[in-house]
């Protein structure tokens, strides 16, 4: 179980780096597949069924497809690999003192003296029945605010990308 | 069956999600940007399941299905701007981007 962790925890962080380095978005996609395969592994762990399910369907079967087609769709032809001119220069390392610092205050707080875990989490935590079960008793406003959101985001993506033709 | 502490699920999500802040930043590709995004999300949620166990409550794994949700719309609506502002362009570079008119 402590190997899995291990062994997870470094694909994660190591495809984590990939994602944001690799010069071509393709790459950058492909370590995000690992990535999100090693994340479903870790909510495994945390006995997270459902999630782990839910995270190889939706986020590596249905998100990162429409990364593809978009990333098919506009490098036909052309180079999709940026350019090194960058406006803002030395926002390089700026950015990477930026987010060390947010690491460290990141590190600081959840050094937190967290209540002790209980003894025995419940045997049914995270299976897709009880999950359904919460879903549609205890938390159902939340499950249709979430059909709401789903139905602004159609209505939204048809109307920007639906579009005919630009007016020029 | 020995459990993994908390800490060492906090530990790898703040790895994760500085990561992602960093990819935001130095990348100049909105596509690259969109995935640090998602490396973001993503490390929100290893947090919400950790405590969800930790605590032994399922509200934290609602909330990452919830989570899910929101950052599908998130991508499906950011990859639309993106389309649509690189049909008049060429260019994949954020930092020419400054026009802001209908």
């Amino acid at each position: 179980m402590t190997a899995l962790f291990a062994i997870c925890a470094t694909i994660l962080v190591l495809s984590a780096i990939a994602v944001v380095t690799s010069r071509h978005p393709v790459h950058s996609v492909v370590a995000l597949i690992v990535n999100f395969a090693a994340l479903a592994v870790l909510f495994l762990t945390l006995s997270a069924e459902f999630l782990a399910m839910i995270q190889i369907i939706i986020y590596a079967g249905a998100i990162l497809v429409l990364f593809l087609f978009v990333i098919a769709l506009l490098t036909v032809g052309s180079d999709p690999v940026e350019r090194t001119v960058n406006k803002l220069p030395d926002q390089a390392g700026e950015a990477v003192i930026a987010g060390l610092v947010a690491l460290g205050f990141i590190a600081w707080g959840i050094r937190a003296d967290w209540a002790p875990a209980s003894a025995k989490p419940p045997a049914d935590l995270g299976t897709v029945g009880n999950f359904g079960v919460q879903l549609l008793t205890t938390h159902v406003f939340a499950f249709e605010a979430t059909a709401f959101v789903l139905l602004v985001a159609i209505i939204g993506v048809v109307m920007m990308a639906g579009r005919k033709e630009v007016k020029r | 069956m020995p459990q993994i502490p908390l800490a060492y699920y906090l530990d790898v999500s703040a790895a994760m999600f500085v990561i992602g802040v960093i990819g935001f930043l130095i990348r100049r590709n909105p596509l690259t940007m969109l995935m640090s995004i998602e490396l973001m999300w993503n490390a929100g949620n290893l947090v919400f399941a950790a405590f969800a166990r930790s605590f032994g409550d399922m509200s934290g794994q609602i909330f990452v299905f919830i989570v899910i949700t929101v950052a599908a719309a998130e991508a499906a609506i950011a990859l639309a701007i993106v389309v649509m502002v690189f049909r008049r362009r060429v260019d994949v570079d954020v930092d020419d981007i400054s026009v802001l008119r209908g």
